[in-house]
């Protein structure tokens, strides 16, 4: 279980968590949602150890990760995954190379059964043979976040964290990455934590939903719950309704 | 100062990446090579057409190899060295590290457990200490070459006077002292591209300016450098 606990952040005096909770269940998907800006993705660095906070605790399994330093932080990070935004494919390597790079890099595991890891994941992605020798600039945002997805899920972490995962994807293919997310969610139990605003498909994949609005979590409910949270600020954004004038 | 010590301490830790560091010094030498070969052969020409004209009013056009030698071995050739090496590959390794920087792929290393000083910095720090000093080698060699191409070939000095001259004059202390520059000029060209690249922010944009910094920066401090080290050697 992730913990987070009274989390204030601070950029240029600019407050962007202002004493953020939430609990995120092992093995369940946590979706956050809020309107662009709010601070969902720094949130979520704040949970991956790539930024520490000015105040407050995360905890994972017990663990208060914000004062993990050196090896106990490179360990902390093995039960990580992450989907980036943009899928921060390397654009020096092809497919199966990114695929295989944690691989190669974190584990002994011979040539052949990394090529049979790799294979078995880009089957997974429904990604062809021929994609494999492709390079990242070669390939649709579709295929780049299944690329980064198979990357993130080929050292079978217990947590993966995707940050937007479906921005700048056409409907069909949002479709199919939040499918992909539940399958994989469903063969391999692992804790997820999404970081989206594309309402209602999120709401699919979700079992519990919390809102960020300025710097704070205002609703932390499951999906059916949140469609009829009292909170007007949940209902606007839930409703898109925009405030042009604010921000 | 950290950021350097941390990517040169970090080569003493494993995993030591030979592959990666071998990568570098191809990206940084062998593909610096061309340009070096015909920035020092234009060089070594010009100082030999200069130096022929300016000896020949003493009547010592017999000096012509010293000359091009020691200018080439204690100033022209680390610091064209590094002034070529700095626009060609400190600009690229800036670019290369900014859109890794923007596009979180530093970030997906560090989230992997990868050390992004240890994976990226490093071998390319690695890289200049050693394929700097090795372009310089070249540059000189090359420029020397084309001192005699001139001096010798089209002018007509003696070609033993010209090589004759060049093992009298050049002595340990010169060849040492252009080593030493060129070591540090390397390390510093590819600290600064690594530096601005690491740090870049903003976008494209950021991109853009810290590659422009690199190039000027770099440049500026390899002449400064010079300063302090031929003072130091003289």
């Amino acid at each position: 279980m992730i913990k987070i606990i009274e989390l204030h952040k601070s950029f240029n005096g600019q407050k962007v968590l202002d004493g953020a909770n939430l609990t995120i269940p092992t093995g369940r998907i946590t979706v956050v949602i809020g309107k662009s800006g709010v601070g969902k993705s720094v949130l979520l660095k704040h949970i991956i150890g790539l930024l520490k906070p000015d105040q407050g605790q995360i905890l994972v399994d017990g663990v208060d990760i914000s004062t993990l330093r050196g090896r106990g932080l490179r360990e902390y990070k093995k039960k990580f995954a992450v989907l980036f935004q943009g899928g921060a494919l390397f654009d020096s390597l092809n497919v199966f190379e990114n695929i295989a790079f944690p691989l190669r890099e974190k584990t002994r595991l011979s040539e052949a059964e990394i090529t049979r890891r790799v294979q078995l994941r880009l089957e997974q992605m429904h990604l062809t043979s021929e994609a494999e020798a492709k390079f990242p600039d070669e390939l649709s945002g579709g295929m780049k976040k299944r690329v980064a997805l198979a990357r993130a899920m080929i050292q079978e972490p217990e947590i993966i964290l995707f940050d937007e995962p479906v921005t700048g994807l056409d409907p069909p293919m949002t479709f199919t990455v939040f499918h992909l997310i539940r399958k994989t969610h469903q063969e391999s139990g692992y804790t997820a934590l999404v970081v989206a605003h594309d309402i209602p498909e999120i709401f699919s994949i979700a079992d519990q939903v919390a809102m960020l609005d300025k710097g704070r979590i205002v609703a932390c409910v499951t999906p059916e719950e949140i469609l009829h949270h009292p909170d007007p600020v949940v209902q606007s954004f839930i409703k898109g309704e925009v405030d042009f004038l604010e921000g | 100062m950290l950021f350097l010590l941390e990517g040169l301490a970090l080569a003493l830790v494993p995993p030591f990446r030979p592959r990666r560091i071998l990568q570098e010094i191809q990206f940084i030498g062998v593909k610096s090579t061309l340009i070096i070969l015909l920035t020092a052969a234009f060089t070594g020409m010009v100082i030999g057409l200069q130096g022929y004209y300016t000896l020949r009013k003493y009547g010592s056009e017999g000096a012509l190899g010293s000359m091009v030698a020691l200018s080439l071995i204690r100033e022209m050739g680390p610091v064209l060295t590094g002034i070529m090496v700095s626009a060609r590959a400190g600009s690229a390794v800036t670019a290369e590290i900014g859109i890794m920087r923007i596009t979180e792929q530093l970030d997906a290393l560090d989230t992997m457990a990868v050390n992004p000083m240890q994976y990226v910095v490093m071998p390319k720090l690695l890289a200049g200490l050693i394929a700097v000093p090795l372009l310089t080698a070249i540059f000189d060699v090359t420029g020397i070459l084309g001192g005699y191409l001139v001096g010798v070939v089209l002018l007509g000095v003696s070609p033993g006077a010209y090589f004759s001259g060049m093992t009298q004059s050049v002595v340990p202390l010169d060849v040492n002292g252009g080593f030493v520059k060129s070591l540090v000029f390397g390390l510093t060209i590819i600290l600064v591209a690594c530096y601005k690249g690491y740090n870049t922010e903003h976008g494209a944009e950021g991109v853009s300016k810290a590659t422009n910094q690199t190039v000027v920066l770099s440049a500026v401090l390899v002449l400064a450098w010079d300063y302090i080290l031929t003072s130091f050697f003289m």
